[in-house]
């Protein structure tokens, strides 16, 4: 019997049992669909997500209270370390491989209004004139803060393009004034646009001076509070100065700023891109880790589904296999009969799997803007486990199927 | 001579039981032989029938089917004996149900690995034969019983076997269709084919040249 034959064999049998082949290749189509869209997804978020963290400013250092992590934080711990102040960022400027310094401090501002109009939930920056080129913010319309803004504390600020949206519409902002929470602000110029990142606005920001920051909204007393809204500084390097170098300049310094022992671990955290980027790397892996444990139990129960399913066929056509070896079918022959209609189901199951995953990335692409793409070891992997898949759960039914005593076998009603 | 059993016994394992089906039977049969097998059920002529068509092996004694000695064979060279030499009609047609009349016949010519365009010049050919050539196309289980029964006696001929075994081929029709059918097996005897009958129908038996009862698993009588 030749292959041909055997594979018109097997596609008769899908055609007549159209509901019952896609019900068993179902497990397969699932397995290999969340291959493919997951890792589409996790391409795609990799690439957003290198871009967010390249605008960060790839040269940039931080100094905070803690260090970016994903492992547990020992909050008592970090609530007795002393605050950062205006005098450590003004002693790291000094330090010889720093350009640029930028303090900082954020909080969470819930409602701007301007004649009716409101941004809801808007990012508060306060800091300094260096902050433009630290975390790499271009001014689209009227000027960034200046020294003269810091050292007045005037109530003067810049806009993200969301806040823009929400309160001015069309009209310029410049020059405006607007109310922050109780607080009048004449806005002073527009940040240009970032865009979003995985459904979330990054222009739903204001930004004022630290100085007017310090004023309004000084830190509180309670510990707690005082851990996640205190000043972070950050830095970058001279030019062909590398980061690594002037890592561990800032980091003695800070060291000795806060008197501590050789034996002592630092009080204070550095965090640079790669430290996000350590951190992101660890989401993805875990949620690798969890496709391939979903892909698996769905291909492994989409292999169960198709043994069962082949020997039910095998039972079924107990007949036309007798049949079939008493016109001269070797035991052979009737084996690949079965094993390549299961390999074939399964390796449909796969094809169909990729083409749905590949159709949902790209539904992520149009909905989400991510760039989702299904690399092409994904789509290979994809088709290769089905087809696997179809070879161990099929060989068992095929074998003994094969094995079939003819004259039984005819015998069968 | 074509088949020479010598003194071949089949015994099947029932439980704990051993049972007898043939205990011992000695038969020669020459090319072209017209040959009834008959005798009541249980008389050991269906064991027969499927150690001669090599469906099956003797527990004891030897068989020689064109030449080769078939209880020195393996699965392969059997299913090769059973492609190559032997023609199977059955009682129960045994067609394939999904198959038209023409893929039918051509699936012994499939395993034995003619070309595809060989298979259906032949398939066309035998199945204009019995009759049918305006039946070609259809699907096996849109036949009728009799016209079932001649797709299976072209399915038959098509690797040109040595032996036609006809187990019961009347079995399952009417007395018209069955005749027909008859007629078509008488035919193939006249032009030289090996046939062997199995029945217990006498009407059936008396188409053949030689009938051979069997009873108990031992040949009564050979004439």
């Amino acid at each position: 019997m030749q292959l041909l034959d055997l594979l018109k064999l097997s596609l008769d049998t899908f055609r007549t049992h159209r509901m019952r082949s896609f019900l068993t290749a179902l497990g397969i189509i699932i397995g290999v669909m969340t291959v493919i869209a997951i890792v589409s997804l996790i391409q795609g978020m990799n690439y957003e997500v290198e871009r967010q963290i390249a605008s960060l400013g790839s040269n940039t250092l931080y100094v905070q209270k803690f260090g970016w992590g994903m492992g547990r934080l020992d909050f008592d711990e970090i609530g007795q370390r002393p605050d950062l102040v205006i005098e450590d960022a003004e002693a790291i400027a000094r330090l010889p491989g720093i350009d640029r310094v930028a303090p900082e401090r954020s909080r969470t501002v819930s409602r701007i209004t301007w004649r009716g109009n409101r941004a809801t939930t808007v990012d508060m920056v306060g800091s300094t004139p260096s902050y433009a080129t630290t975390t790499n913010l271009r001014v689209e319309t009227g000027r960034f803060i200046s020294s003269d803004d810091s050292l007045r504390k005037r109530a003067v600020c810049l806009l993200g393009g969301q806040v823009v949206d929400d309160l001015f519409g069309n009209e310029d902002p410049v020059g405006r004034r607007m109310n922050i929470e109780g607080e009048k602000f004449t806005v002073i110029g527009v940040l240009a646009r970032k865009g979003s990142f995985l459904g979330q606005s990054q222009d739903n920001v204001v930004v004022i001076p630290l100085s007017t920051f310090e004023k309004l909204y000084p830190l509180p007393r309670n510990r707690m509070a005082r851990i996640f809204g205190g000043l972070s500084i950050g830095a970058t390097p001279k030019p062909n100065v590398p980061l690594e170098r002037v890592l561990d300049q800032v980091r003695e310094l800070m060291r000795r700023r806060h008197g501590l022992g050789y034996d002592k671990p630092d009080d204070f955290g550095i965090n640079t891109q790669d430290t996000l980027r350590e951190i992101y790397r660890n989401i993805t892996r875990v949620a690798i880790i969890v496709m391939i444990a979903v892909a698996g139990i769905s291909l492994l129960v989409g292999g169960i589904g198709i043994m069962n399913i082949m020997l039910v066929a095998v039972a079924e056509r107990t007949r036309e296999i007798g049949l079939r070896k008493a016109l001269g079918a070797t035991n052979r022959d009737i084996l690949w009969q079965f094993l390549l209609e299961s390999i074939l189901l399964a390796a449909i199951g796969g094809t169909i799997g990729i083409i749905i995953g590949i159709g949902i990335a790209k539904l992520a692409e149009v909905l989400a803007h991510l760039k989702a793409a299904a690399p092409f070891w994904t789509i290979a992997l994809g088709f290769g486990f089905s087809a696997g898949v179809g070879i161990f759960f099929g060989i068992y039914p095929a074998s003994r199927a094969s094995r079939l005593n003819p004259i039984e076998a005819l015998r069968r009603e | 001579m074509l088949i020479r059993t010598e003194n071949i016994k089949k015994t099947y394992r029932l439980g704990a039981v051993d049972v007898a089906a043939l205990r011992g039977v000695t038969l020669d049969i020459e090319q072209g032989e017209y040959v009834a097998l008959m005798g009541p059920s249980g008389s050991g002529k269906s064991t027969l029938m499927h150690l001669l068509g090599c469906l099956d092996t003797p527990s004891e004694g030897k068989y020689w089917l064109a030449g080769k000695d078939v209880t020195t064979l393996d699965d392969i060279e059997l299913a090769r004996l059973r492609n190559k030499e032997i023609g199977f009609v059955f009682q129960s047609f045994n067609l394939l149900p999904r198959l038209s009349a023409q893929a039918n016949v051509q699936l012994p010519m499939a395993y034995a690995g003619v070309r595809s365009r060989e298979r259906a010049e032949r398939a066309k050919e035998l199945l204009t034969l019995v009759g049918l050539a305006d039946r070609i196309h259809h699907r096996s289980n849109q036949l009728s019983g009799g016209e079932m029964q001649r797709v299976a006696l072209a399915r038959a001929l098509a690797n040109r076997p040595s032996l036609i075994l006809a187990d019961e081929p009347t079995g399952n029709l009417d007395s018209h269709t069955g005749a027909e059918v008859m007629a078509l097996l008488d035919g193939f005897a006249e032009k030289g084919n090996t046939v062997v009958l199995v029945t217990h129908d006498q009407h059936v038996a008396d188409h053949a040249k030689r009938v051979i009862r069997l009873c108990d698993g031992l040949i009564e009588t050979d004439r």
